[in-house]
């Protein structure tokens, strides 16, 4: 350890002041709840489909519930009381009534009705999160008998044709040809849905929906594979958007394997509400927490708007709100996949060293942590063929630097979705990269106050100076202000802002629960 | 008048070099299955320099020739810069002088794009290749509205800013998104607002055909490369008129 030779007492300070410029949010998500997180309530209680129009029975329930009683109290006890005095068994049921107009919702007012529905709702979510149990022991269960990735970093690869029937061969071939982790790329409308398609489907844009139906079709074709190839295939998706709480609990119960879950990324670049955000995103570490998921941030998307160089200290400030707030919502540092990515300039003189000091300061500061490397996209100009030395470059940063899972750089970023081809000169050049240069950090020690140090110093020393500024102004107002990514995001605006309703004395959510419980 | 044809390593030679996947598994069949669609598509003689399996179903190939095919460069049809280009301080001074305000730009991602890395190279501060965008320029007042911005919101935007200019930046083109979203711009536009009080339309994206501005409804198409400095300068020549 120590190849940079930082200062323990400025990482320490690092870490002090992201949890001092995190605290007040979390203390926000902690009093707020959504129109998400109700609904992953009750897609964990078992509340299951959607009407013929595709609008799944969780919404009409919560929006049923919100019109006769609001948010605020939550949604499990006016559901299970109205179940109890409907004498319905299945929650579903109830949310087929609701949306015909026949239920009434209220809080019950006698003690012995409200601990009656209380116990009920603890009931069953239970249910469902002990059936994330069971998924996670049998994640467990695989990878002790297939095995992990032979070699670090784990190969991650994306699949994005927008028919999961489409998706599943091209994931089994990508799994085949030495994929360790495959990612299925969400069709680029789903964030703002403010809710989770059904069923299998095959239309997507440059990409294709996260629904429950096409998470468990993908598993079972990965397992399959993990079976035929004698190593465990890991399943990522996106846990972000308007649904970033629901599609959290969807893949618990799907056994998926990794989730992009970023703590600010939809604030910043889908113009999320930071509020909603950020009440999402509690939930849903907390339920990747329980799962046993790898969360993946998404550093990477501030450089591909603000320059690599510059906006350097604004990845390592992330990275380490983002490891305060997953560390608060009871995620292990094993858990932790940190992004961040090879995007500096070609052009710039010294461009790999300074790519080096960055990557290095990243593991340094997070030593187990899964970190996350992302290819180049910015400066990936439809120029294939250097597009494939840039992306070798960055594989070789990868290896060289430790990091825990890499993203396979397409030299046809920016031209088209990867073709079959593509995917497979893609591999040659990580394989060849980390066939002849496996085991070069063992011999790769950066000179002692040389540029890559100097370097990594100076990045770290610009972003404590940034985390004291944030801490003095409030993380919400440096958000407003275009701190991350240059995006100005105030705190009363962007979507999603109407789903969110602060905690009334008796709020009462039985998953929050057992999650806070957990940590 | 001009006639070329591609150069390898001699004026003339005609060398292009294609690849391409195959569905079919890697054979001495698939490697002339390959000659023969290279020979069909012009490629005489076609040298297959390169095959190599993918999975179980395909095969890569890479493939050298010759091609006999003649462009006479008089005859390519291209959207050619109609305009002067300007510096920053003369777009500056132009709008100061001529239009006696400053001028109004708003600029979005329509539909469910999400890549703003075009309209930011365009629009911020910071630019494009060392090139500042248009919040550079004094005399222009911008409005970035960012990414997945619906139609109506954005002619509601443009109302209520009066633009000038509208700008839109497309990147994803999967089954034609761009077309059609651009295309559903320009109706909305042209339903809002009279035609005198329309903003020029501007679109932009790498996989544009900058010869169907007419068709798509808009005043203008900017391809790939394009810089602010150009947008800016266009602008210019469209609102305010090129200097007498």
């Amino acid at each position: 350890m120590g190849k940079l030779d930082l200062d323990a007492g400025v990482v320490r300070r690092a870490r002090e002041l992201a949890a001092a410029a995190g605290q007040p949010v979390v203390d926000l998500a902690r009093s707020h709840t959504t129109v998400s997180v109700e609904r992953a309530v009750l897609r964990l209680a078992g509340v299951r489909g959607a009407d013929p129009d595709g609008i799944p029975w969780v919404n009409h329930l919560v929006d049923a519930v919100r019109a006769d009683v609001g948010l605020g109290h939550g949604v499990a006890v006016p559901v299970f009381a109205a179940l109890a005095a409907q004498g319905v068994d299945e929650v579903t049921v109830l949310a087929q009534k609701a949306a015909a107009g026949s239920v009434r919702f209220a809080v019950p007012g006698k003690r012995a009705e409200l601990a009656a529905a209380r116990r009920a709702a603890r009931r069953a979510t239970t249910t469902g999160l002990k059936t994330i149990d069971r998924r996670r022991a049998e994640r467990d269960r695989l990878i002790s008998r297939y095995g992990d990735p032979r070699q670090r970093p784990w190969i991650y690869l994306i699949v994005a044709t927008g028919d999961i029937y489409e998706d599943i061969p091209q994931a089994q071939a990508a799994a085949r040809a030495g994929a360790d982790v495959i990612a299925v790329i969400r069709s680029t409308g789903q964030s703002l849905l403010d809710y989770v398609p059904e069923g299998a489907t095959r239309e997507g844009y440059a990409g294709t929906y996260a629904t429950q139906e096409n998470f468990a079709l993908m598993r079972a074709a990965l397992d399959e594979t993990s079976r035929e190839v004698g190593r465990y295939v890991r399943l990522t998706n996106y846990a972000s958007g308007l649904c970033m709480p629901e599609i959290a609990a969807l893949a618990g119960l799907e056994r998926l394997d990794m989730m992009l879950n970023d703590s600010m990324y939809g604030i910043l670049f889908r113009d999320i509400n930071p509020i909603r955000t950020f009440v999402d995103q509690r939930f849903s570490r907390q339920v990747h927490a329980r799962a046993g998921i790898i969360i993946n941030t998404g550093e990477d998307n501030y450089l591909t708007t603000a320059d690599a160089v510059e906006a350097a200290h604004t990845v390592t400030v992330s990275q380490l709100l983002n490891e305060f707030f997953a560390h608060e919502a009871g995620l292990a540092d094993a858990q932790l996949g940190l992004g961040h990515a090879f995007e500096i300039n070609p052009d710039l003189p010294e461009s790999f060293r300074l790519e080096l000091a960055h990557a290095l300061l990243a593991r340094e500061l997070f030593p187990d942590a899964p970190l996350k490397w992302m290819p180049p996209t910015r400066h990936m100009t439809g120029d294939v063929f250097r597009g494939n030395l840039l992306d070798g470059f960055f594989n070789l940063a990868g290896t060289l630097t430790g990091q825990g899972i890499l993203l396979v750089g397409m030299m046809t970023e920016a031209v088209v979705t990867p073709w079959l081809s593509d995917r497979d000169i893609a591999l040659q050049n990580v394989r060849y990269v980390l066939g002849a240069a496996g085991g070069l950090h063992e011999d790769f020690a950066p000179a002692p106050g040389g540029f890559i140090q100097r370097r990594a110093h100076q990045v770290l020393d610009e972003a404590v100076d940034l985390l004291a500024r944030i801490v003095d102004d409030g993380l919400l107002n440096a958000i407003a202000d275009g701190t991350f990514g240059i995006m100005k995001r105030p705190a009363d605006r962007g979507k999603g802002l109407d789903g969110v309703a602060a905690h009334e004395p008796d709020y009462y959510n039985p998953v929050t629960e057992a999650l806070d419980g957990d940590r | 008048m001009a006639i070329v044809r591609p150069y390898g390593d001699t004026t003339g030679d005609g060398m292009v070099q294609v690849s391409f996947t195959l569905p079919i598994p890697h054979d001495k069949r698939a490697e002339g299955a390959a000659v023969q669609l290279a020979a069909t598509m012009g490629m005489d003689p076609a040298m297959l320099v390169h095959a190599r399996p993918i999975g179980d179903g395909y095969t890569f190939f890479v493939v050298y020739g010759r091609v006999h095919h003649l462009v006479d460069t008089d005859r390519v049809q291209v959207v050619e810069r109609d305009f002067p280009l300007l510096s920053a301080k003369e777009v500056n001074a132009a709008i100061k002088r001529r239009l006696r305000r400053r001028l109004t730009v708003v600029g979005a991602c329509i539909g469910t794009d999400a890549h703003t890395v075009g309209i930011d190279a365009i629009l911020n501060l910071k630019g494009v290749a060392g090139e500042k965008g248009l919040e550079y320029y004094r005399e222009l007042s911008v409005t970035n509205m960012g990414a997945q911005v619906s139609v109506p919101d954005l002619v509601e935007t443009a109302r209520a800013r009066r633009a000038d200019a509208v700008l839109v930046s497309q990147v994803v083109t999967q089954r034609d998104a761009h077309l059609q979203n651009t295309r559903a711009m320009s109706a909305a536009f042209r339903e809002a607002l009279p035609a005198g009080r329309r903003p020029l339309l501007v679109v932009g994206g790498p996989r544009f055909d900058e010869t169907m501005a007419g068709e798509l409804g808009v005043d203008r198409i900017f391809g790939r490369g394009t810089t602010p400095r150009e947008v800016a300068s266009y602008l210019v020549h469209a609102l305010v008129g090129d200097a007498a």
